[in-house]
């Protein structure tokens, strides 16, 4: 019998597969089609202090080997997530979820962060500062390790729950950006966030995306991601979730070689609903042939 | 929503770029007309969104016009070949309200899911009109399908090789109806809201590009009067007290 149990930021899960942000909704479309209480948790829909309606469409467009999406952070507003979908996600998951969210100025990122600090369901914040998509906020944050730091800070005196700084690859030096999360307090660091691309439809001549540029995601960017878990674990004493296309059972052991303690599963739930069902079922049998025990011991076993 | 691995019946040329295609599903797995099927192509991330046109207790049929690399693979499939498809996806057309004289108007690729509409109608005694409306000749089909379930048929090309000359709502100014059922371009469906009484209550199925097709990535979001829908799991249809034009 192998173990799949990871300790995240303190907080035990019965396997590392979490579904991403952006990718799951706020569970109830994934849970009409299996008991989503299998997963070691998910993050839920990027939540801010005010509604967002996001970008204007297509916002949405396939690529080789993945997808450019510009939502821009489509969600009810914080407010709306506490009175409605955390309710509704209590009668379908079990587990502590990890909260993401995602704020316009630092003061908004603490203050959402501080209503979500009252939600019992949520285990972890994980705060967004490296979305590609909102021109007031998001990724404008997560490429400067000042900003970093202070968000951090700002939230972490707002809630007693971990905190994870979910970080954008789009710059130069990752690891100094994590390190500015560790400097503010985080409690463990997620990455990677979409890469900024663009496609442009031959037919019109001009971008695809009516935002011009997206964030790539999708299989294509998972060496990518091997290669900045890898170097942040180098580079930090901080747990990490490891994101970046993701999409079977061997890319969840690679990514936890890297120094994962835990991961996320996004684009590929677009496609395949039942990725990280079939993710968490073809486990034991891949830790079998490659001789794993337990899941925990091979975080970092890369270095 | 189920995911499912379907067998192709059949995969015919029916007009000019336009194909049908038919499944052999072993069960009845459409709720409502309207609704559409997400389709797994080998070689491509994300799947094809795909209406409903017709299906029974063992067989589904799409049929779809070939305008990208996606269609192009479609259209060389066989017999035989098995597709991951996730179905039935969106909320479909409620036929309740049609009173005795509904309309249904389709443009181009968008006539398809009328088709399943009709059918619903004319086994629940309700006999539709249909309106279809074609670039020209060529590109016309399922006009005898819709006339040998019963539906009345009038057909409007743009170049007046068949029918109206013009656009259906050349057509539709003349018709007297108590419902609208559509489905096609935006301008189109713009139009027809424009030429129809204010009193007529109407269901219009929109179009958009979509992530995943069952509600989760937030991709095709519209702003409607009673807020935010997604087009594919709210929608695809909309009533049309709430749509914003």
């Amino acid at each position: 019998m192998v173990d799949m149990k990871v300790n995240l930021c303190g907080i035990k899960m019965d396997n590392p597969v979490m579904a991403a942000s952006g990718t799951f909704g706020y569970g109830k479309e994934f849970a009409e089609l299996y008991d989503i209480n299998m997963l070691g948790s998910f993050s839920f829909k990027g939540t801010t202090l005010e509604p967002r309606f996001g970008n204007p469409l297509p916002r949405i467009a396939e690529c080789e080997a993945g997808l450019i999406n510009s939502i821009g952070l489509q969600n009810p507003g914080v407010d709306d997530v506490i009175a409605k979908e955390l309710p509704e996600l209590a009668k379908i998951f079990n587990k502590p979820v990890m909260a993401n969210v995602g704020g316009s100025s630092v003061e908004t990122y603490a203050e959402v962060s501080g209503k979500i600090d009252k939600c019992e369901q949520v285990g972890w914040i994980e705060v967004n500062v490296s979305c590609p998509n909102v021109h007031d906020g998001g990724m404008a944050f997560g490429t400067d390790p000042g900003v970093v730091q202070e968000v951090t800070e700002a939230v972490k005196a707002n809630t007693t729950k971990p905190v994870i700084i979910k970080l954008s690859p789009n710059v130069t030096d990752i690891v100094s950006i994590a390190q500015a999360a560790e400097r503010g307090g985080a409690d463990g660091v997620s990455l990677i966030n979409t890469m900024l691309g663009m496609g442009i439809n031959l037919k019109t001549g001009k971008p695809v995306i009516a935002n011009k540029m997206g964030g790539f995601s999708g299989p294509a960017i998972f060496p990518v991601a091997v290669r900045m878990v890898y170097q942040v674990y180098e580079g930090t004493g901080l747990p990490i979730v490891g994101i970046g296309g993701i999409q079977t059972a061997e890319n969840v052991i690679e990514m936890m070689m890297a120094g994962a303690t835990a991961i996320q599963v996004g684009a590929a739930n677009l496609v395949d609903p039942y990725t990280c069902k079939n993710i968490i079922e073809q486990l034991p049998a891949v830790m079998d042939k490659y001789g794993i025990d337990s899941l925990s011991s091979i975080i970092g076993g890369a270095h | 929503m189920k995911q499912m691995n379907l067998t192709i019946l059949s995969n015919e040329c029916i007009a000019e770029d336009i194909y049908r295609m038919v499944f052999e599903t072993g069960e009845m797995l459409v709720e409502k007309p309207g609704q559409f099927i997400n389709i797994k192509i080998d070689g491509f991330f994300l799947r094809r969104p795909i209406s409903i046109s017709d299906w029974t207790d063992n067989t589904l049929t799409i049929i779809y016009k070939v305008v990208g690399a996606g269609t192009e693979v479609m259209k060389e499939m066989t017999a035989g070949q098995v597709l991951d498809v996730l179905l039935p996806l969106g909320n479909g057309f409620d036929i309740m309200q049609s009173g005795e004289r509904p309309l249904l108007v389709g443009g181009g690729v968008g006539v398809p899911p009328m088709f399943g509409v009709a059918k619903e109608l004319i086994a629940a005694g309700v006999k539709p009109v249909v309106v279809m409306g074609f670039n020209e000749e060529s590109q016309i089909f399922l006009a005898e399908d819709f006339e040998a379930i019963g539906a009345e048929v009038h057909i409007a090309t743009a170049d007046g090789s068949v029918g109206t000359k013009g656009f259906v709502t050349d057509v539709v100014k003349d018709l007297e109806y108590t419902s609208i059922f559509t489905c096609g371009p935006l301008p189109m469906l713009r139009a027809l809201d424009s030429c129809a009484p204010a009193e007529i209550p109407g269901w219009f199925s929109f179009e958009e590009r979509m992530g995943c097709g069952f509600g989760a990535c937030m991709g095709c979001s519209c702003k409607t009067k009673y807020g935010n829908k997604r087009i594919c799991k709210d929608g695809p249809i909309l009533e049309r007290g709430e749509i914003i034009w």
